[in-house]
């Protein structure tokens, strides 16, 4: 019997894992392309129209903005941490305790790092997917006022990573699913609405705003601002990708130790 | 010359203070049958993990198609199929991607997967659920599924963890008719169980574990012969005690067991003993006499039975 063939060790492991997930969404993707779509239009109309009307008869612009103009970036950085936690929170779970499917892929060659290096790699992909949809839709409103905008996407793919890394290695390592709704409550909610998203980081009294800049979307959300708007003021740009750069790295050299302890240990 | 496809020397492995496997060495023919028969919880499923190239042993030597585990783990994995104790089958998928999207995790082009996919369902008796999604299928359905998607890479080795536990009859000799067809093909089979007939049935050579340590190596014919007594003579007494009538039985027989419900005579004619104890006015309630199997070696080993 020939098995030479079948050895295979020339493809980069890891992209048979994005490959499997890949072929997975593409048997169930139709769902959520209407909500990624659908979404940010609803997002910006009920908000950036709508709230938008009464900001500009009492205020006028926010940060030199319109409201609109001012929400649209941070509309992309919320939904990409979102896409963070809900792709890997559960999923990652059920594939280490439920279905198992990351049990079956380590009897294969595929060693846990091909399995996170894929896996980071598809829901970076995702990401990059949704990024355009938005940047698109944004771009619609009249959001974007600099060439800058067409990162957009790849901050995206950052912050999505920043914040997957660390849950995919946290959902590896628990036994059950009891703490992932309050980490949703408790996490991810607050930080959707306080990272400075819907008001500018002045709306808040001195002495709270240092505490602002450790909620770890606000450096998503002031990324993608600036993205936006061409506008980047140097050292806080350095500190935002260093928050955000960090997140990912401590993140994926977590993810390396839990899943090589639950699945192969 | 032998052609030994996987030998391991003083194999252990240890959890902090557990020690699951300890010390275990034996060696496995290309082609063979190979069975590990112990009850839950004695060191199957680690020993497992470690020969299916997983999980690295503690400490002790291990080579698996002449290839060291710790340095070449992707390569021995790509020539084994392995088929877990619990089935991780990809739920909402159709039976037949479960299998295209795996064989795609040993790098198997794509066209050779259809063609490979469509010959292993048939062989999985699945064709006609191809499309199904996973599901849909019964348990008996799922683990030939599973053991389809084992073989996607054409393994060298099979290595099945309690590959029946939990079908129905039919759905189990179904699935050993299907092993032996693989093992006619010449591939080698390593099976656990804690079914002293599955071991009978499938197995070329055994080893016997309890408390993660081999306490018995060799042929289902063999062990019998050598660990136990042709026949069995099963007896049971209207008592509330079967401990009381031990002393009374103990000359009848070459050795004897108390179970809770019923004594074991262990004897080379059975059908005599039951003469002989009629004749002393020991009459039990009732009485059966049955050849000696690999439950009756795990017993003299271990002084319990496999399934509790």
């Amino acid at each position: 019997m020939s098995v030479s063939d079948d050895v295979g060790l020339g493809w980069p492991r890891w992209r048979r894992s994005w490959w499997y997930h890949a072929t997975y969404y593409a048997q169930t993707w139709r769902g959520s392309v209407a909500s990624t779509v659908l979404f940010p239009i609803f997002y910006l109309v009920a908000l950036g129209v709508g709230v938008g009307h009464l900001v500009a008869k009492h205020h006028g612009l926010v940060d030199g903005q319109t409201y609109l103009h001012f929400i649209a970036p941070s509309l992309l950085a919320t939904t990409t941490m979102q896409l963070g936690e809900s792709e890997s929170l559960w999923p990652v779970l059920a594939a280490v305790k439920w279905v198992r499917s990351y049990h079956a892929a380590v009897a294969s060659p595929l060693e846990p790092r091909d399995i996170l290096v894929g896996k980071l790699s598809w829901v970076t992909t995702r990401a990059f997917g949704t990024g355009v949809v938005y940047t698109i839709v944004i771009a619609a409103f009249g959001g974007l006022q600099s060439w800058w905008g067409l990162t957009l996407p790849l901050i995206g793919v950052l912050i999505t990573l920043a914040f997957a890394a660390p849950f995919v290695a946290y959902a590896a390592a628990v036994q059950s699913d009891a703490s992932f709704v309050a980490i949703y409550r408790f996490a991810i909610i607050p930080m959707f609405l306080f990272s400075a998203t819907f008001y500018p980081v002045s709306a808040y009294p001195g002495y709270l705003r240092p505490l602002v800049q450790f909620v770890p979307l606000y450096h998503g959300v002031a990324l993608a601002r600036s993205a936006a708007f061409g506008h980047w003021p140097l050292l806080a740009t350095v500190g935002h990708l260093t928050v955000l750069g960090s997140m990912s790295v401590v993140g994926f050299l977590w993810g390396r130790w839990s899943l090589q302890r639950r699945l192969v240990d | 010359m032998v052609d030994l496809v996987l030998t391991a020397r003083e194999l252990s492995k240890r959890f902090n203070e557990i020690t699951a496997v300890d010390r275990v060495s034996f060696t496995i023919e290309r082609g063979e049958s190979f069975g590990f028969l112990g009850p839950n919880g004695a060191g199957k499923t680690s020993t497992m993990r470690m020969i299916s190239a997983v999980s690295q042993p503690t400490s002790g030597e291990l080579t698996i198609l002449g290839l060291d585990p710790r340095t070449d783990g992707p390569e021995i994995r790509g020539r084994l199929g392995v088929v877990p104790q619990e089935d991780t089958l990809e739920l909402e998928l159709s039976v037949r991607l479960n299998l295209e999207m795996f064989g795609r995790y040993f790098d198997i082009p794509r066209s050779t997967l259809r063609e490979r996919a469509t010959e292993l369902l048939a062989f999985a008796q699945l064709s006609e659920r191809a499309d199904d999604r996973v599901e849909e299928l019964s348990g008996g359905m799922k683990r030939r599924l599973t053991i389809a998607r084992a073989l996607v890479n054409r393994p060298e080795i099979l290595i099945l963890d309690e590959p029946t536990t939990g079908l129905d009859p039919q759905a189990r000799h179904l699935l050993w008719d299907r092993l032996y067809r693989l093992k006619r093909e010449g591939v080698t089979l390593i099976i656990t169980t804690h079914y002293m007939d599955e071991a009978e049935q499938l197995c070329d050579r055994l080893v016997v574990m309890d408390h993660g340590t081999i306490v018995a190596t060799g042929t289902p014919r063999e062990l019998i012969a050598h660990h136990s007594t042709r026949e069995v003579l099963e007896l049971r007494f209207d008592t509330d005690s079967h401990e009381d009538f031990h002393a009374r039985l103990a000359p009848f027989a070459q050795r004897v067991e108390v179970l809770p419900d019923r004594i074991l005579l262990y004897v080379d004619e059975g059908d005599d003993t039951l003469r002989q104890l009629h004749a002393e006015r020991l009459t039990p309630m009732s009485s059966f006499v049955r050849r000696s199997s690999l439950e009756d070696v795990f017993l003299r080993l271990t002084g319990r039975t496999l399934v509790d």
